[in-house]
């Protein structure tokens, strides 16, 4: 049998190290971390359970920080110049995700931003491979006034499933009320954290940024609740996919456009009027006349995964794209994938082939999420 | 009487008369996690030593399964393509692959035997 290498090298760990080692973890290097790829329940186990109850993610690899100025407008325009969301219009408390962009309209990195309850502080979270990068482009464009303090120190924890509302609630009973893709600083269990009801399942849930010195406890405060189960990298990524959502340095990357990427949607009316983000010029004329390719859910008619790499084809054996994430979706109970393809092949039920394994294996291109998503909304 | 042996790939082989039956071994269906799909050969189909005899894949990731001897295809276990699970439940019994018809059975003496194989994945951990 062939076997995946695995590189052992000087890595970092989180907070929670020592706890996913106890737990039984089998633990990977993943974005220069010493990281818990699956617990003794296994993918499979670990991915259902989330789907059911509710499952506690370690993602304390992520980058983490403050950008303030003197007040929201300056922070907003700040930040506006290098993504395309529109941050200005945010609320106190409101979350936005958007993406930071190259001046090719590529995607440097996807990330939250929230606007947190103090005038002219926003809170940002970027993915862990990219966050050294990201705080250095974002600081190197900073005007005069407006500061980055990057969030070191804190922990990260993921909460997240049907049952994380009922759960967390014993912990932080304002959090029972917070709506999907809103954030606040609030005491859980007696600790300062800032508390964001969003993630990267496809389901409710929340992201609990955490002083790291208390961050070991806390999480073992969280597991020692019976709908509560840790849940490694491996169904974090299956979970991601079946709802759809895209995994930096795979789906997206510095020469996927936001269009391309099917992402259109983040970029806001007036930033698409104001055309002044990074980019601004290639993505309008995308918006305006059609991208050559873009980000498409696949569903294999057989029962073979196609990961990625795997080229696409029409059905007369033309490459028309490649599969970008690809596996088995345990709550689809079969194979599912998402890649690019020519945009004349990306509505939904076109006829494509996979090449698995030198095979053309046919697929349909498929809306996406591949399960239905289960957010909170308020009032309910 | 049936013999058992294995490689350092993980593959096991079981003879009985010119039958060999292959599988991968505990600690490899460990190693890969939940498996989800396996992709048998087409029985009839000639595979020498060291070509690849079947595909298994986890949630992870593909993997190769590697014949460890060379022989025509006499059977393949329809079971696990139906129910992929069966290689981690049963992965040195009922959660076989393949089943050749042996051409060079002088090929199973370059093999580990039991107790060598079980020092060798002791080495690995």
């Amino acid at each position: 049998m062939s076997e995946p290498a695995a590189a052992a090298d000087t890595l970092k760990t989180t907070p929670l190290h020592a706890l996913h080692v106890e737990l039984g973890a089998k633990m990977v290097p993943f974005a220069g971390y010493d990281m818990p790829v699956q617990y003794p329940a296994g993918v499979l186990a670990e991915h259902l359970h989330t789907r059911e109850a509710a499952g506690l993610f370690d993602v304390s690899h992520m980058g983490q920080a403050f950008l303030t100025g003197p007040d929201h407008e300056t922070v907003a325009a700040a930040i506006e110049a290098l993504v395309p969301g529109d941050i200005r219009a945010l609320e106190p408390g409101a979350i936005r995700y958007t993406l930071l962009l190259n001046e090719q309209g590529g995607i440097l990195d996807d990330l939250m931003v929230t606007r947190t309850a103090k005038d002219g502080v926003l809170f940002l979270v970027v993915n862990a491979a990219c966050k050294d990068a990201d705080f250095a482009h974002i600081e190197k464009h900073l005007p005069k006034g407006v500061a980055l303090t990057r969030l070191a120190d804190r922990a990260l924890i993921a909460l997240q499933g049907p049952k994380a509302a009922e759960v967390f609630a014993r912990f932080a009973p304002e959090a029972a009320t917070q709506a999907f893709m809103t954030g606040q600083e609030m005491s859980v269990a007696g600790l300062s954290c800032i508390v964001s009801r969003s993630g990267y399942t496809g389901e409710d849930g929340y992201e609990i940024s955490v002083p790291q010195g208390d961050a070991a406890a806390f999480a073992k405060k969280l597991l020692a609740e019976a709908e509560v189960k840790p849940v490694g990298l491996g169904a974090r990524d299956s979970l991601r996919l079946e709802a759809g959502l895209c995994l930096y340095g795979h789906d997206i990357d510095e020469t996927t456009t936001p269009v391309e990427g099917a992402l259109t949607w983040t970029i806001s009316k007036r930033r698409r009027e104001e055309a002044n983000f990074p980019g601004a010029k290639i993505i309008l004329d995308q918006i305006a006349n059609g991208a050559p390719r873009k980000r498409v859910g696949l569903l294999p008619e057989g029962k073979a995964p196609a990961r990625e790499g795997t080229e696409i084809t029409d059905k007369s054996g033309r490459k028309i794209g490649v599969v970008t994430s690809g596996g088995y979706g345990p709550s689809v109970g079969g194979p599912i994938a998402m890649g690019y393809v020519e945009t004349g092949s990306s509505k939904a039920d076109t006829g494509v082939e996979l090449m698995v394994r030198g095979k053309g294996r046919p697929a349909k291109v498929a809306a996406m999420p591949f399960v239905k998503k289960r957010f909170h909304k308020p009032g309910k | 009487m049936s013999d058992i042996r294995f490689t350092d790939q993980h593959e096991w082989v079981r003879v009985d008369g010119d039958i060999a039956t292959i599988g991968i071994t505990d600690y490899a269906q460990e190693q890969l996690g939940d498996v989800v799909f396996v992709e048998l050969p087409e029985v009839g189909k000639d595979i020498a030593a060291g070509d690849e005899a079947a595909v298994v894949e986890s949630v992870k990731a593909a993997s190769e399964v590697y014949s460890p001897v060379s022989g025509e295809v006499v059977d393949v276990n329809g079971d696990i393509e139906a129910t992929p699970a069966g290689v981690n439940e049963d992965a040195m019994g009922d959660g076989w692959f393949v089943k050749l018809r042996l051409s060079n059975p002088a090929e199973l003496d370059k093999l580990m035997d039991e107790a060598a194989y079980a020092e060798f994945v002791e080495g690995l951990q």
